[in-house]
């Protein structure tokens, strides 16, 4: 055995605890069904749910409930998934702006008894490259 | 001039490309010729084609440049990166705001790049300028933009494409086949920022400075020049290392002052995407350092330095593919470049994969002796191993998305996500490279000035040890005095980077004594312990002061773990806020040619909406700029919340946190940043009464009084002073028969009082009448002029009133955060003195013909 393939053996043991580590980490993409489900067995790690927020027919966001004045750190909305199951949604944080003008949004968190507790908002926004309209005056 | 441009610009990005084959052609024929004659005109034929592919490459950068500064909108690219009311210095921005024009500046600076090593280079010339021209033939197809007439299959993407072309059939075309909008769709407000002009050049620099020392150690490969490739190498790798380092950290500076995620550093994949390149060029040029000295580690430098470039491409494909979608804040579109970008990658790999294995035997060192632990390369070797697997942890994780969509691609579902909390996941991996780099690099630097034996390593060593101990001992004292929550791992960060500083320093001070050139490897480990420090206490001890103590309502379900960090301030109230008071005063804009911001009740905001009046006369530390009625250039993008904070011992500063409210993106909230020596305070708008949602006014109350009265509006005392006539209202030509009247009000407050001015216009020759109703923002207090009775000498007023104006506000202290820039600037230093002392000695040893 000589030093270098002592090194190369950390090596190899560390990088497979890397991965080893990182499949720990990571999270999966799963439906509000599932989020419970894993609730219930006692699974606490987080979850991505990706779904649209409850609109009514202009577009606006309903169903949702943010007062500022009262406490600025809390939003709950309803979020659809995509097998079509609404479920409500808490935020402690403010309410992102122009909410409802998201295509989509992933919440990044976890299901508690009634509700899903999100840490994590992302929205995918209209391209922020793309598809601008043109208009003609 | 305008239609041929975009025709010229194609047409030079088409030569480009032709001449970058001609060239990789023309310099590989000088490389493998024999005879010496042939060899020579090859390589000017080379350098002659090569000249006119650089004229081409500056032909497309003057075309798409003219295109975009002269604002020609009949070309998609200008429509959808500029527009008219755009500052100058913006422009550059535009160029790089898409894909093509990223594409183009990376072409650009290879081609400047490409000029240096032509000029600089005897021997190495052909061969590395045929790889080099290999690689820029791939560049320079990303923005062809030609489509494969029978196959539909198109090869890049044209920055000269004309909008009617990219729209399709939309109406306006078949009314009107020469429309041309007005005005351009404009740049991403958010890259409308001084560091968004100079990082991307930079970064791109770093780009193509990367493609250097992968072509001198291909071409060494080829021309079995096994070692000699190292020393033209060393230079550009230094160049290369401190370009793309620069680049990084001004992205990193960029997004702590313009996104509102808290801090300068996400670990976005985009962020990760050249972090890891970099950490690869600076384990190589370790590895190569190493060899200059020892003749070790020829395969390792190899390797490393092809890898660099390598992911350098791995990037690009990662950014511009689409792959990372959902991923990453700032991804680019796909532009169905993909494909492409795969191509290119995989094209690189093999070839470099067939260099290197078909040469591997000769790269290796006979001496199969052991490494002593007492060898100065034994340790930066070590390092070079932390470098290494500290990239591939964060290549592991960001390549996430890539796995997806390869299962995918195979049939297999895979749901996948990256870790939840990213920060927490990186930082706990690379924690512990920083504590080891920061250790390595202190001993490493002993050992590299002193052939040592284990008896004078620990004489040398124990001088900067004990002080290091000494001082971080007292130090934790200190925190747990102040209850301040620390944690092994943090204490081990600090004394190892405290033990590298030290170290570095007296090693610094002994060499610098003999030649000042050799101390940049001392002066950069400082620069690096140094932002360790910074990272350490601007990350791990970050305080949110904006905590929320009042007004909770619990949510059962929500549970206890509440964050409350951001708190709501109303306009003209104090709030206590952790040691300090906040106050947010009121919005503020911009406008062109003032050096402050105006208060925006000062403004009446026009249909134009870069153009406003100015109520009433707009000073600035009492020098006059504008005159009531005055039209004001403003920059209506960027709203700033002015916000006023008192420290406990009574010191005032104010901040102007800034937003965006954007049509397509929402709030986009940036901070404003107040530096301290020990600390920056931090603080970013979170969320704004919805601007385009309607204020509910409370029901019409109408007063019928005259000069002189008060009445009560919302619990506040208000006196009607006057009113007076007035010949000049902003906004409102009057002619010599008109009247109008203004009323004046005065609103007794708990710390400030204001005033309210209605105002009531008869126009006589109309035989209108109408009024101008004043808003208070500070009170919610809306007053309109209803009436005038001249006989009663008495005036009638409707009053409304609506909630208060707020905004949301989460406010950090990030300690020491400017160790963490300076740190930067002293690592860069130390690179660039070792770059210029490496290519001195380059250029003796080439002048001396012996390359």
């Amino acid at each position: 055995m000589k030093k270098t393939h002592i090194i190369g053996l950390i090596v190899i043991a560390i990088c497979i605890g890397v991965i080893v580590s990182t499949s720990g980490d990571t999270s999966a993409y799963v439906t509000f069904k599932d989020a419970a489900q894993m609730a219930a067995d006692g699974n606490k790690s987080k979850v991505h749910v990706v779904g649209k927020v409850k609109k009514d027919a202009n577009g606006q966001l309903t169903d949702f409930y943010y007062k500022p004045e009262m406490d600025p750190n809390y939003f709950a909305f309803k979020l659809i998934d995509q097998n079509n199951q609404e479920q409500e949604v808490v935020y402690l944080n403010p309410r992102p702006q122009d909410f409802e003008r998201a295509e989509q949004i992933v919440v990044i968190g976890s299901s508690q008894e009634k509700i899903f507790k999100a840490d994590k908002i992302l929205m995918k926004c209209p391209s922020k490259y793309e598809e601008k309209e043109l208009k003609a005056n | 001039m305008r239609e041929y441009l975009g025709d010229i610009g194609h047409l030079c990005v088409i030569i480009s490309f032709i001449f970058s084959i001609l060239a990789t052609i023309s310099f590989g024929k000088s490389t493998v010729s024999v005879d010496l004659a042939k060899k020579d005109s090859w390589i000017r034929f080379a350098r002659g084609i090569f000249f006119i592919h650089s004229l081409a490459v500056f032909g497309v950068v003057a075309a798409l440049f003219t295109i975009i500064s002269q604002h020609y909108y009949e070309y998609h690219y200008a429509w959808s990166h500029s527009s008219n009311n755009l500052p100058s210095e913006y422009m550059i921005s535009c160029f790089w705001e898409g894909q093509e024009g990223s594409f183009l500046l990376w072409t650009f600076w290879n081609v400047l790049l490409g000029l240096i090593l032509i000029k600089v280079n005897k021997t190495w010339e052909a061969p590395v300028m045929a790889i080099f021209c290999l690689v820029q033939l791939f560049l320079c197809s990303m923005i062809l933009g030609i489509v494969i007439p029978g196959l539909d299959f198109k090869i890049g993407s044209s920055p000269f494409i004309l909008l009617k072309d990219y729209m399709g059939d939309i109406p306006v075309y078949q009314n009107n086949p020469n429309f041309i909008p007005e005005d351009g769709t404009g740049l991403n407000p958010l890259l409308q920022n001084y560091w968004m002009v100079i990082h991307p050049p930079t970064l791109f620099l770093g780009f193509a400075a990367t493609l250097v020392p992968f072509a001198y150690c291909m071409a060494g490969l080829w021309q079995g020049r096994y070692k000699e490739w190292i020393r033209p190498a060393f230079p550009w790798a230094l160049f290369a290392a401190s370009s793309l380092g620069i680049g990084i950290l001004m992205g990193a500076y960029w997004a702590y002052e313009t996104l509102n995620f808290g801090g300068y550093w996400n670990w976005d994949p985009v962020e990760n995407a050249v972090y890891v390149p970099w950490l690869i060029l600076v384990a190589g040029i370790h590895t190569m350092l190493i060899f200059k000295n020892s003749n070790k580690s020829l395969q390792a430098s190899v390797i490393l330095i092809t890898a660099q470039f390598l992911l350098i491409l791995y990037s690009t494909f990662l950014t511009r593919s689409g792959v990372l979608g959902d991923s990453s804040v700032h991804s680019f579109t796909d532009l169905g470049l993909s494909g492409q970008l795969l191509l290119f990658l995989f094209a690189l790999i093999i070839i470099a994969v067939i260099f290197i294995s078909v040469r591997w035997k000769k790269l290796g060192g006979e001496e199969n002796e052991e490494v002593s632990v007492y060898s100065r390369e034994f340790w930066i070797f070590i390092g070079v191993v932390v470098f290494c697997l500290a990239a591939f942890q964060v290549l592991y994780t960001t390549s996430i998305p890539v796995y997806n969509k390869f299962l995918g691609w195979v049939g297999i579902e895979s749901n996948i996500a990256p870790p939840a909390d990213q920060i927490e996941h990186y930082t706990k991996f690379q924690i512990w490279a920083g504590i080891l780099i920061a250790l390595l690099s202190a001993i490493g630097q002993f050992f590299w000035w002193k052939k040592m034996d284990s008896k004078k390593l620990w004489e040398e060593m124990s001088i900067p040890a004990i002080l290091t101990l000494l001082i971080s001992s007292a130090l934790i004292c200190l925190t747990m005095l102040n209850k301040i929550d620390i944690t092994p791992t943090y204490i081990l960060l600090f004394t190892t980077a405290l033990f590298s500083v030290i170290s570095n320093i007296s090693i610094f001070f002994k060499i610098v004594k003999n030649n000042y050139k050799l101390t940049g490897g001392a002066i950069a480990h400082i620069g690096v312990a140094l932002m360790l420090f910074g990272i350490l206490f601007s990350s791990g001890y970050s305080k949110i002061i904006s905590l929320n103590t009042t007004g909770l309502i619990y949510s059962k379900e929500a549970g206890d773990d509440f964050n409350r960090d951001n708190i709501l301030l109303w306009r003209n109230e104090w709030k206590e806020m952790n040691d300090y008071k906040l106050k947010f005063i009121g919005p503020r804009l911009e406008a062109k040619g003032f050096p402050g911001y105006i208060k925006k009740e000062h403004l009446i905001l026009l249909d134009d909406q870069y153009k406003a009046l100015a109520k009433k006369a707009i000073e600035h530390k009492g020098e006059k700029y504008f005159n009531k009625g005055d039209t004001i250039e403003i920059y209506p993008e960027n709203t700033y919340y002015e916000v006023l904070i008192a420290k406990a011992n009574g010191d005032t500063f104010t901040l102007y946190p800034r937003a965006q409210v954007n049509p397509t993106m929402g709030l986009l909230a940036s901070p404003g940043i107040e530096h301290f020596y020990d600390k920056d305070l931090y603080a970013h708008v979170s969320s704004i009464p919805s601007p385009d949602e309607e204020k509910e006014w409370s029901p019409t109350e109408e007063y019928t009084i005259k000069p002189g009265d008060t009445v009560f509006i919302n619990d506040y005392v208000t006196i009607l002073n006057e009113v007076e006539r007035v010949k000049y209202v902003p906004g409102m030509p009057l002619t010599q028969e008109d009247a109008a009247v203004m009323a004046h009000f005065h609103v007794l407050d708990r710390e400030k009082n204001h005033s309210i001015h209605p105002i009531y216009i008869i126009k006589v020759k109309e035989g209108l009448a109408g009024q101008i109703p004043d808003v208070n923002e500070d009170l919610g207090i809306k007053i309109s002029f209803l009436n005038i009775d001249p006989a009663k000498e008495e005036f009638t007023f409707a009053v409304n009133t609506t909630q208060k104006d707020y905004i949301i506000l989460k406010a950090i202290e990030k300690p020491f955060i400017n160790i963490l820039w300076i740190g930067t600037l002293v690592l860069v230093a130390g690179l660039l003195l070792a770059m210029i002392r490496r290519y001195q000695e380059f250029a003796k040893m080439r002048d001396k013909n012996t390359e």
